[in-house]
């Protein structure tokens, strides 16, 4: 039976695998008809699927995370169907900041977080760091990186809400000194001449889970096969996105007035990892920079969400055990696999794990034979056992 | 705590931001201010420690109010939205209507309920005002292609308006589709032609 769901994007390039869904047919094939809905902000998307008015959204992963720990104003329980996306971000900086980091001799290589950030620390600048949202994987990995490296968070960092599309404008209104903001979005800081690239988020942690499949808690009780239809839609899109060969037609197809509105070129460029880093013309290529599919990026690792809520705990002093439960409980691995338990998808054989203990790709069994586990490190080497916590 | 409540209204459009205000006025007395600049807007409403914010929901600088909510945020008196606190029913409409507000935690609903109220109907009314003018626009835009669709027929095949007009609406019901799209395809297809 055809049914129609509504769906919620912003319009960023990790929307893609629910635009292919619509777009290639894959919903279609599960019998779903898609209608997507482009929002103006996260807390709106939030808001419209709260309330009924998405059945399922485009979400950043720390949104349903933070709304289960009673943080922010959502109210509604979410649940995480599957990841949309791994990595995708970049952080980048005013051009008056990247000066004196050049002049300090910092090489803007784009690939190692260490000396970025410890560059960025010590030209003294009270750092003030735009974000798109005070839940998001950017947020989270700010304040990772710079505390890592000495700062004290959150006290020695000032991160401040910018929607996507105003970041170049916040550079240049010297609003904020630094930024991390999902493609295509510091790409455009760069084409407007107020700033450079410095990392690409992917450098920070090398396997970050980015944007989730939300809907309400109690729409995935309630309706388990629809759910799983969805999840199965949304694989066979991330499947497809994850051949190189398919780049320039998805470019096209994000270009499109009602999704990004954007150049394709500019769109194909990140897709595929490289980047302009600053009005000089130096390029860059970033390593894994974002995945729809390989290394089962799909699959909703209770202990990545368990990351996040340890995050959130300890910047604003909640139970951190509690915390770590309560947010793996909001990434859905079981009605993951039930979904593609019929299809020749790997999945793999536990639901959490130890996260950044693997430095090179690496071949592990899996349901059906053997997968991939993708390069998952954090940059200064620690890892994060949930059960440890 | 009988004291006015104090209300911020974002809004850039001047007219709007006057609508609300005085429909807010007439559910009540209140110390109402409107921000019509979206930049810095966490830290404006940070300085001014409002009970309630109402914003446009399509704004896209909203998300900076999120920061306010935030348990551990700058200001001593956190900064809910609504929608957790008061009746599920009211915070439905509200995102209905495209309206969000964010209110001081731990407020009554009774004391919130007749702003949300006043709200609520002035935002349905923005509402029904934008549908309006696009389907205006849209049967502007239809009526001007009939028109030159009409024309090529008269021109082409030697007929009266009625009688062009009449075709147009003929072929429309046979094929089952609306005269706008018979109009439109025919004003195209004469485009490539000449």
């Amino acid at each position: 039976m055809k049914v129609s769901l509504s769906v919620g994007f912003i319009p960023l390039i990790d929307a893609a695998p629910v635009i292919i869904a619509h777009e290639m047919g894959f919903a279609a094939e599960e019998g779903i008809d898609l209608i997507l809905h482009r929002a103006p902000s996260w807390s709106a998307i939030r808001d419209r699927l709260s309330f009924g008015q998405l059945d399922a959204a485009h979400m950043l992963a720390p949104v349903p995370v933070a709304t289960a720990l009673g943080l922010g104003g959502g109210g509604v329980g979410l649940s995480a169907l599957s990841v949309l996306s791994v990595n995708g971000d970049v952080v980048g900086v005013s051009r008056a900041l990247a000066d004196r980091m050049r002049d300090a001799g910092h090489d803007f290589a784009f690939d190692d977080a260490r000396s970025a950030g410890q560059a960025l620390i010590s030209t003294g600048a009270e750092l003030r760091i735009g974000v798109p949202f005070p839940f998001s994987t950017h947020a989270e990995l700010v304040y990772y990186w710079l505390s890592a490296l000495g700062l004290p968070a959150p006290q020695g960092i000032r991160i401040h809400t910018v929607p996507p599309p105003l970041m170049a404008e916040a550079v240049r209104a010297g609003e904020i000194d630094a930024f991390c903001v999902g493609e295509p979005w510091g790409s455009q800081v760069v084409e407007a001449g107020v700033g450079a690239l410095l990392l690409p988020g992917s450098a920070i942690w090398a396997f970050a889970p980015e944007k989730v499949l939300a809907v309400r808690q109690d729409w995935a009780e309630a309706e388990p096969l629809l759910g799983a239809r969805l999840i199965r839609a949304v694989w066979r899109a991330g499947r497809w996105l994850s051949d190189p060969g398919h780049r320039s037609l998805v470019a096209e197809l994000l270009s499109r007035p009602g999704y990004l509105d954007l150049p394709p070129e500019g769109i194909e460029a990140s897709l595929n990892g490289r980047f302009l880093i600053d009005r000089t013309g130096e390029m860059r290529k970033a390593r894994q920079f974002i995945g729809f599919h390989e290394g089962a990026a799909g699959f909703p690792w209770r202990s990545q969400a368990g990351w996040i809520g340890h995050q959130l705990a300890v910047r604003t002093g909640l139970d951190r055990a509690t915390a770590v439960r309560q947010a793996g409980a909001v990434f859905r691995s079981d009605l993951y696999r039930q979904a593609l338990a019929d299809t020749n998808a790997e999945l793999p054989g536990a639901s959490s794990k130890v996260e950044g203990t693997i430095a090179e790709d690496t071949q592990v069994a899996a349901t059906h034979g053997n997968m991939i586990f993708k390069r998952n490190l954090f940059f200064d080497g620690s890892i994060f056992d949930p059960n440890a916590v | 705590m009988r004291e006015k409540l104090s209300i911020i209204v974002v809004e850039a459009d001047r007219d709007r931001a006057l609508n609300i205000v005085d429909s807010l006025h007439e559910a009540g007395s209140y110390d109402i201010q409107v921000i019509s600049e979206p930049t810095r807007l966490a830290r404006q409403i940070e300085a001014s420690r409002p009970d309630i914010v109402l914003i446009d929901i399509s704004n896209p600088s909203r998300d900076t109010l999120e920061e306010l909510a935030l348990v551990s945020g700058p200001m001593e008196r956190p900064v809910a939205m609504f929608v957790d606190r008061s009746e599920a029913g009211l915070s439905a409409a509200a995102i209905e209507a495209g309206v969000s507000a964010y209110v001081v935690d731990g407020m009554r609903p009774e004391r919130i309920k007749p702003v949300l109220d006043a709200a609520i109907a002035r935002f349905r009314l923005f509402q029904r005002m934008r549908t309006e003018l696009a389907e205006t626009k849209r049967a502007l835009e239809e009526r001007k292609v009939i028109d030159r669709a009409k024309g090529i027929l008269m021109k082409s095949r030697g007929l009266g308006e009625e009688e062009a007009y009449s075709i147009l609406r003929r072929t429309a019901m046979d094929r089952g589709k609306r005269l706008a799209d018979v109009a439109e395809a025919l004003v195209t297809a004469a485009d490539l032609l000449t």
